[in-house]
């Protein structure tokens, strides 16, 4: 009858399965990720994508969440800005999907907002950015101003005794809206006109020769200097090089980066970059226990023995973890109790502490500033003594210093004049 | 802690000067301890443990420095031993024991606490080591050394500078120590001797030296200082248009490299060819390959890739012409759209199968840095070997034109095409030959983009509207013409950046070919003939 058992025990182990699989692909819970996978971006976010594939896969082989599966849904908006918003509609209205992890540009982000208030989803946006919004739908897991770039300029001010500041960026509006808040905060601390240089660059610039050669000579005037990037994207590897070979050392004129992580300097020799800075809230190179898994386990996802970390992939760990939490405080994945349920929420984060969703929609984090290594990695060589909270609003724009945002009830507003009293007292966006 | 460096410094000159006099050594426990109290002080107090090291003696301490300077001294967590990290790429580590020189072999990088160190801290470590270079009997050690310490003399070096300058042997090492005392003379004591030393110096140092003696109170200090600063301006206006002129024709050889295969196949051809940055990134991706084949060798790789981004990038070309343009002929707006297809398929190609990040090509150490003509003159390398790589193939093209048979040829098709297939030239065999030189070119200027830009599948992008402006600036089907374009648009942009900004010199550049244009359709060297009418 050995036969006729074998028979019977694949039968049940068959219906098992079905059975199995009918729990599970009956309401699985879709998350979408929209990052561009070709065109200029994909280079930065086509990691983010498989960050989010592994945190699926790992959360799934721990049971899901609410005994219910995640299921992933890839689009490729293809760097393309408007198409971000057609491909965010697709994943609302047609895929259907619970919640939205993606965006890398501030453009892109600004181009799906209005789709994602409409169709009332849920959008993840994991990379640092300029502040001055605050949307009801969208979860801000990377740094504000307050988080990255005023606590560097605080510490090349105070501990590296910086006087003269050539503020470089590319030519949109984060680097435009951040630049300006740090113009007005260095103003607002003594710093004249004569000592502040602006200058801005395309998009994918690789020409360097001229302006690093006026940085230089600008640097020379007998007051230490230090360039403030907002350099985005792979103009910083000829940028770099260009350093490198005119031989501007850290220690002359030190560099503090904004968009400069790990990944970027897998493409270039670091060693005459030694010492230039970067301030993220991340560094792949902290020493953490929680640090050291997830490299162990992005190394071994994405077969490649010398893959990197960076910021943005550790502020989606963050954000997909308290959307786990949350939904499982709310005990539903429905949006607007998902909404409620975040608030408040506190997930590890991969330096060692917590990362807590505040009310307006941003987290707290660390500030790290590291230096460039021979290595291509940076070594933490300031911290703040506690996360700071991200604030949506910056305190150094006109307009937007009376801002507060606050999306608990009975406020529940993402731009409320503390002055005025009311909400919607609109700011003026400063970059236009 | 401005006693304590100065009496290190005093024992550390000491040493340097007499080291038959200081015997010291310290055994290993007490090694230990000071290198205990370096992992674990603030970096304010490591810089007076640095001190202590430096003034211990021992011969260690070197080494111990030297590491520490560059983030590669660590301890082992569990057992607080010191290491000196020897490969710190990757999860695992190897290392080395910082006290016995034993090898330890690999170790994971979470069991290592790694001692921290900041600019400030490598910047006195520097200063500090280069004190001790400065009994080296290597010249060219002597002279780095020299020149590091422009700027960070102090009291106790500078009494003991100027018997070292007498055992100097080399001229160029004593004017660098000479420099490096009459800046401290200057700054320190307002020494108007010293001023006229620094008279023509091109080293920042000694401009910030002179710019704070033109501030003090003493009136024939500032009078000296003024007169040595104009001077210096002098000098330094000429380096800079030097500089100016240098960066407009790197930058001139560039375009005019990316241009120069679209010459052929746009100006001799009439062929619109879209795909052509994509020719241009196909070059940079085989440098990229032959690095990967050649593993360690990335100079002769670099080489290599010469042949071979010619040849990949001429296949290409001829596979282009074979498959598409050759169906298209006559028809300039139908080709256009088939190329720009061809180009984003060339795109995605390369993103789907090699990776859609940028891939790193090594710069080979002989084509890093620069050449110093004087202390603010420095030409890059990179940039220098591109305008030598340029002229060559701007050389060997003019060489085929004008000596070959495939030159004759292609000329008499161009000018007139019935004519020449009457005269029993096989016109669409030079067709094939022309596009393939004109891709080949492309592919050579893909091997030297390499080197100077990020090679990734928007390599090409970045090249198409710069080259077609080139062309059609040069004046179409002219050799000569897209030279002198090439490097005048370059040099118009360098010359407009540092006074515009990049994104406004490029608009400006783009306003006055348009200007240009309007004046003379043809560009500045038009083709002559009835030929160039139809």
């Amino acid at each position: 009858m050995s036969i006729s058992k074998h028979v019977k025990l694949s039968l049940s182990a068959l219906a098992l399965s079905i059975s199995f699989n009918s729990v599970a692909a009956e309401d699985p819970i879709k998350v979408g990720i929209l990052h561009s996978l070709s065109g200029t971006m994909a280079i930065s976010e086509s990691t983010l994508k498989d960050t989010m594939l592994m945190l699926i896969e790992k959360q799934n082989e721990a049971g899901g969440v609410l005994g219910r599966q995640l299921e992933p849904v890839v689009v490729d908006p293809a760097s393309n800005w408007p198409l971000f918003a057609e491909k965010a509609r697709e994943l609302l209205a047609k895929e259907k999907v619970d919640v939205i992890f993606g965006n890398w540009t501030s453009v892109s982000r600004k181009s799906v907002l209005p789709v994602i208030e409409e169709l009332n989803g849920l959008l993840f946006y994991p990379v640092q950015y300029e502040g001055e919004e605050s949307s009801e739908n969208v979860f801000y897991t990377g740094a504000a101003p307050n988080q990255q770039a005023i606590p560097a300029v605080d510490y090349l001010m105070n501990d590296i005794g910086v006087e003269r500041w050539v503020l470089a960026g590319t030519d949109y509006v984060y680097p435009r809206t951040t630049n300006k808040i740090l113009e007005t905060y260095l103003k607002d601390k003594g710093v004249a006109a004569a000592d502040i240089m602006i200058n801005y660059t395309p998009f994918g610039h690789s020409n360097w020769q001229a302006i690093v050669s006026d940085i230089k000579a600008f640097g020379s005037a007998g007051k230490k200097t230090a360039v403030v990037s907002t350099i985005n994207g792979d103009a910083n590897v000829p940028f770099y090089r260009e350093l490198g070979n005119q031989g501007i050392e850290a220690a002359d004129i030190p560099v503090v980066a904004f968009s400069v992580g790990e990944q970027e300097l897998s493409g270039i020799d670091t060693g005459p970059l030694v010492g230039h800075l970067a301030a993220w809230n991340y560094f792949m190179s902290v020493e953490s226990d929680a640090n050291y898994d997830f490299i162990d386990a992005w190394a071994a996802y994405s077969d490649n023995e010398d893959a990197v970390t960076n910021d943005p992939m550790e502020a989606h760990y963050i954000g997909f973890n308290m959307y786990i939490e949350a939904v499982k405080k709310a005990g539903t994945a429905d949006v607007d109790a998902v909404k409620d349920a975040i608030i408040g929420v506190s997930v590890p984060n991969l330096t060692g502490g917590y990362a807590t969703m505040m009310p307006n929609h941003h987290i707290t984090k660390p500030v790290l500033i590291g230096e460039i290594q021979d290595n291509g990695q940076f070594s933490v060589v300031w911290e703040t003594p506690s996360t700071v909270a991200g604030d949506a609003w910056s305190d150094f724009l006109p307009g937007s210093k009376d801002l507060i945002s606050d999306w608990r009830k009975p406020l529940f507003c993402g731009n409320f004049n503390v002055v005025s009293g009311t909400c919607g007292g609109q700011a003026k966006v400063a970059a236009e | 802690m401005g006693i304590f460096r100065l009496l290190s410094h005093l024992l550390l000159t000491v040493f340097v000067l007499y080291p038959g006099l200081v015997q010291a050594q310290v055994d290993d426990s007490e090694a230990q301890q000071l290198l205990t109290s370096l992992a674990e002080s603030s970096f304010a107090e490591k810089k007076e443990v640095v001190n202590q090291i430096a003034g211990s003696g021992d011969e260690r301490a070197r080494g111990w420095l030297e590491s520490f300077a560059s983030n590669k001294l660590g301890r082992i967590e569990s057992s607080g031993q010191f290491i000196i990290v020897l490969e710190n790429r990757g999860r695992d580590w190897t290392v080395e024991s910082a006290l016995t020189g034993e090898n330890l072999g690999e170790i994971s990088r979470r069991d290592i606490d790694t001692v921290r160190v900041n600019n400030a801290l490598r910047n006195e470590l520097e200063s500090i080591l280069s004190v001790l270079d400065l009994k080296s009997p290597e010249e060219h050690n002597r002279l780095t050394a020299a020149r590091a310490l422009k700027g960070s003399v102090d009291g106790v070096l500078a009494e003991r500078l100027p018997e070292l300058m007498s055992d100097e042997k080399s001229d160029s090492v004593r004017a660098a120590l000479t420099e490096a005392l009459a800046i401290y003379q200057v700054e320190e004591q307002g020494d108007v001797a010293a001023v006229a030393t620094l008279s023509g110096s091109l080293n920042s140092q000694a401009r910030a030296a002179l710019q704070q003696a033109m501030r003090s109170d003493d009136a024939a200090l500032v009078a000296a200082a003024t007169k040595a600063m104009a001077s210096i301006e002098q000098k330094l206006k000429l380096n800079r248009a030097a500089e100016t002129l240098y960066f407009g024709l790197s930058l001139g050889s560039v375009l005019m490299l990316a241009a120069i295969g679209l010459a052929i196949t746009f100006g001799v051809m009439g062929v619109i060819n879209m795909a052509h940055g994509e020719l241009i990134m196909l070059g940079a991706y085989t440098t990229w390959g032959m690095q990967q084949l050649l593993p360690g060798q990335p100079g002769l790789a670099l080489i290599l890739s010469i042949p071979a981004g010619f040849l990949v990038a001429a296949l290409a070309g001829i596979a282009i012409e074979r498959t598409v343009i050759q169906h298209l002929k006559g028809r300039p707006l139908e080709t256009l759209l088939a190329t720009f297809g061809v180009s984003l398929i060339l795109q995605q190609l390369v993103r789907t199968v090699i990776s859609p990040l940028n891939r790193t090509v090594i710069t080979p150490d002989w084509m890093s840095g620069s050449v110093m003509i004087n202390e603010a003159l420095s030409l890059t390398l990179n940039r220098l070997y591109v305008i030598g790589f340029a002229l060559v193939v701007f050389a060997g093209l003019m060489l085929i034109m004008r000596k070959t048979r495939l030159g004759l040829e292609v000329r008499a098709v161009t000018q007139n095409r019935a004519m020449a297939r009457s005269m029993g030239i096989k016109a669409t065999k030079v067709d094939i030959l022309t596009f393939a030189l004109g891709s080949g070119v492309a592919g050579l200027a893909g091997v030297a983009l390499s080197q100077i830009t990020n090679v990734g599948p928007n390599l090409g992008q970045a090249y198409i509207i710069d080259s077609f402006m080139v062309v059609v600036f040069g004046g179409v089907g002219n050799l000569w013409g897209t030279l002198l374009a090439g490097m005048t648009l370059g040099t118009i942009n360098q010359l407009l950046e540092p006074w515009a900004g990049a994104v406004l010199a490029k608009i400006m550049v783009l306003v006055f070919i348009i200007l240009f244009i309007q004046k003379r359709p043809r560009g500045l060297f038009p083709q002559k003939g009835r030929a160039a009418e139809g």
